[in-house]
């Protein structure tokens, strides 16, 4: 590989690495309370309303329905009304941050509802509020579940960002297919392949670290 | 134990609850009236579904009657909403079967947890902690997580929690259930100290007579959603009226039959008359097995027995056979002595 090639696959790494911080930290700002409300919306739950539960659960799933790049093209108007523009990695954080939110709120849903219910009742035995429990009770019993879907979230911001050069996006899926398959460089192709089974890697065993660290359901040796 | 509410810590009137169902509705509770006197340690004993849980869930409002009331320490938890509600619950502790600690705080922050919810300066948390912990025997495991705890240890720390906010009753849902019998010990004497030193009013359910005899002083029976007997602990053990109590109390006074006489048990005669003696009180210690002999001239063959005590009285429980044409005597002169007596059957 040309020595000329380094700075741009440089480049590309840092288009994505931004595309997907800044789309993981607003899908998780959007995602996290809406996963928590749609595992505490349910009939009978904390936040009893069992009509707005089922209209956001049908918003989540058709956002969840329809492809990464339809969905790119399709909510193009809308990008461009929120950034300005619908070419660039910045436009291209739109697309990524729209299917992070309900997807993230699935994954904090499901951790959210793995607590278990006596938990719940015992810190309603105690007159906590609902919010009170949320806060106290729900999400730091779930924390393990939940950085373990935000690090699945993450991993999944990495694929997508490869498409988002479709608009224009950057990044390194767009260098593969711009380089290495337009411009027959399989080289470049090898790399890009490389470097983002090095950064799924890097996410998912930091993920798991973090889950391992905040999970205190098992024993652990002591001063170990 | 009576309907009236005097000197009742929680006063049951009335109480029902039914829960709708495809084709009309489940009764769980049917006119339930009850008091728990204050400062007592009371427990309802029923077999799982009877209804206890429910009873129980109802004196924190975590389940509301449909029919009647619940009056805990003057207020009527059915009707309380919201904040009113919350202000009651904190008056009320409660541990549980399975302990629900957060798997996710240390015991000090298990413990912190209902002072944090009721806005308690962090200061103060800190002291009242450390003392709780003491209180309950956990000094040294302060900083451990539930997790690394036996669940004897854990369920101390469910009782530490239950008393942070210094209720005036304490809910024991099945407490020692999950527990192994020294434990359960333990755990019972821990209620019973805490009892004693606080004033605190216990409400327990248990589906274990054995937690009754040792800490109860007072009891209720429950059965298909209805109280079929209540009062004093020691009455209905030395004088059990309903067949429930029977059944439950035949578990836990060492009265079950040996097998080799359980096997031959027959209900009608030939064979010598099989009767459980229960001896309560004064006379539980009276020779009146000798004056039988002595006076009526009937020697009772002993199949098996035990004294215990309730409370701090004893009580004790004797099976013996008698020949059977001499077995309505017998008994006659045992309940003129102020013994109560049940014919079992007849071996041969």
């Amino acid at each position: 590989m040309s020595a000329n090639l380094i700075p741009i696959l440089w480049d590309a790494t840092m288009q994505t690495l931004y595309m997907v911080a800044i789309s993981a930290i607003l899908g998780t700002l959007g995602g996290l309370p809406l996963g928590v409300f749609l595992a505490c919306s349910q009939r009978g739950e904390l936040l009893s309303a069992p009509w707005v539960n089922k209209v956001l659960g049908l918003v989540v799933n058709a956002t969840r329905s329809v492809p990464f790049i339809i969905l790119v093209v399709a909510i193009i108007p809308f990008t461009r009304a929120v950034v300005g523009t619908s070419i660039g990695t910045n436009a291209a954080i739109v697309p990524l941050t729209l299917a992070a939110v309900p997807f993230i709120a699935r994954l904090v849903e499901n951790a959210i509802r793995e607590v278990d219910q006596g938990l719940i009742e015992a810190a309603r035995a105690m007159g906590a509020t609902p919010f009170q429990i949320i806060r106290k009770v729900l999400i730091p019993e779930a924390l393990p579940g939940i950085t373990l879907g935000l690090t699945l979230a993450v991993v999944s911001l990495i694929g997508y960002s490869a498409m988002v050069g479709a608009v224009g996006g950057q990044g390194l899926g767009d260098l593969g297919i711009r380089y290495g398959y337009q411009r027959f460089m399989p080289e470049v192709m090898a790399a890009v392949v490389v470097i983002l089974i090095v950064l799924v890697q890097l996410v998912q065993s930091l993920g798991e670290w973090i889950a391992a660290r905040v999970d205190r359901r098992a024993p652990r040796n002591r001063g170990a | 134990m009576t309907g009236t509410a005097q000197g009742a810590a929680i006063s049951f009137q009335g109480v029902g609850k039914a829960y709708p169902k495809a084709g009309g509705q489940v009764t769980a509770l049917a006119d339930v009236t009850l008091s728990v006197p204050t400062g007592s340690i009371t427990g309802i004993i029923g077999r799982s579904g009877a209804g206890k849980s429910t009873l129980l869930r109802m004196v924190n409002g975590l389940e509301r009657p449909t029919e009647g009331r619940v009056i805990v320490a003057g207020h009527d938890v059915g009707a309380a909403r919201g904040g009113a509600l919350r202000a009651i619950r904190r008056d009320v502790g409660m541990i549980f079967q399975h302990f629900n600690l957060l798997a996710s705080r240390t015991v000090r922050g298990n413990v912190a947890l209902p002072l944090e919810v009721a806005g308690t300066p962090r200061a103060q948390i800190r002291a009242r902690v450390d003392q709780l912990i003491e209180q309950v025997g956990l000094g040294p495991l302060a900083d451990r997580y539930p997790a690394e705890l036996s669940g004897g240890q854990k369920q101390r720390v469910g009782i530490a929690r239950a008393l942070a906010t210094g209720p005036k009753v304490l809910l024991s849902d099945e407490a020692t259930s999950a527990l192994d019998p020294e434990t359960t010990q333990t755990v019972l004497d821990l209620l019973a100290q805490i009892n004693r030193d606080l004033g605190l009013t216990v409400l327990l359910i248990t589906h274990e007579m054995a937690v009754l005899r040792d800490i109860a002083s007072h009891m209720a029976v429950i059965e298909a959603g209805r109280i079929v007997e209540s009062g004093a602990t020691y009455d209905i053990f030395a004088r059990p009226q309903h067949a429930t109590t029977r059944r439950f109390l035949s578990g836990v006074t060492g009265a079950t039959l040996p097998a080799f006489v359980a096997a031959r048990l027959q209900a009608e005669p030939p064979g010598d008359q099989v009767i459980r003696v229960t001896f309560a009180g004064a006379h539980a210690t009276d020779p009146m097995l000798a004056r039988l002999a002595t006076d009526l001239g009937i020697s009772a063959n002993i199949l098996g027995g035990t004294i215990e005590e309730i409370g701090t009285k004893p009580f004790g429980n004797l099976l013996i056979s008698v020949p059977h044409d001499r077995g309505d005597q017998a008994r006659a002169f045992l309940e003129t002595h102020g013994l109560t007596t049940e014919v079992l059957g007849h071996v041969r």
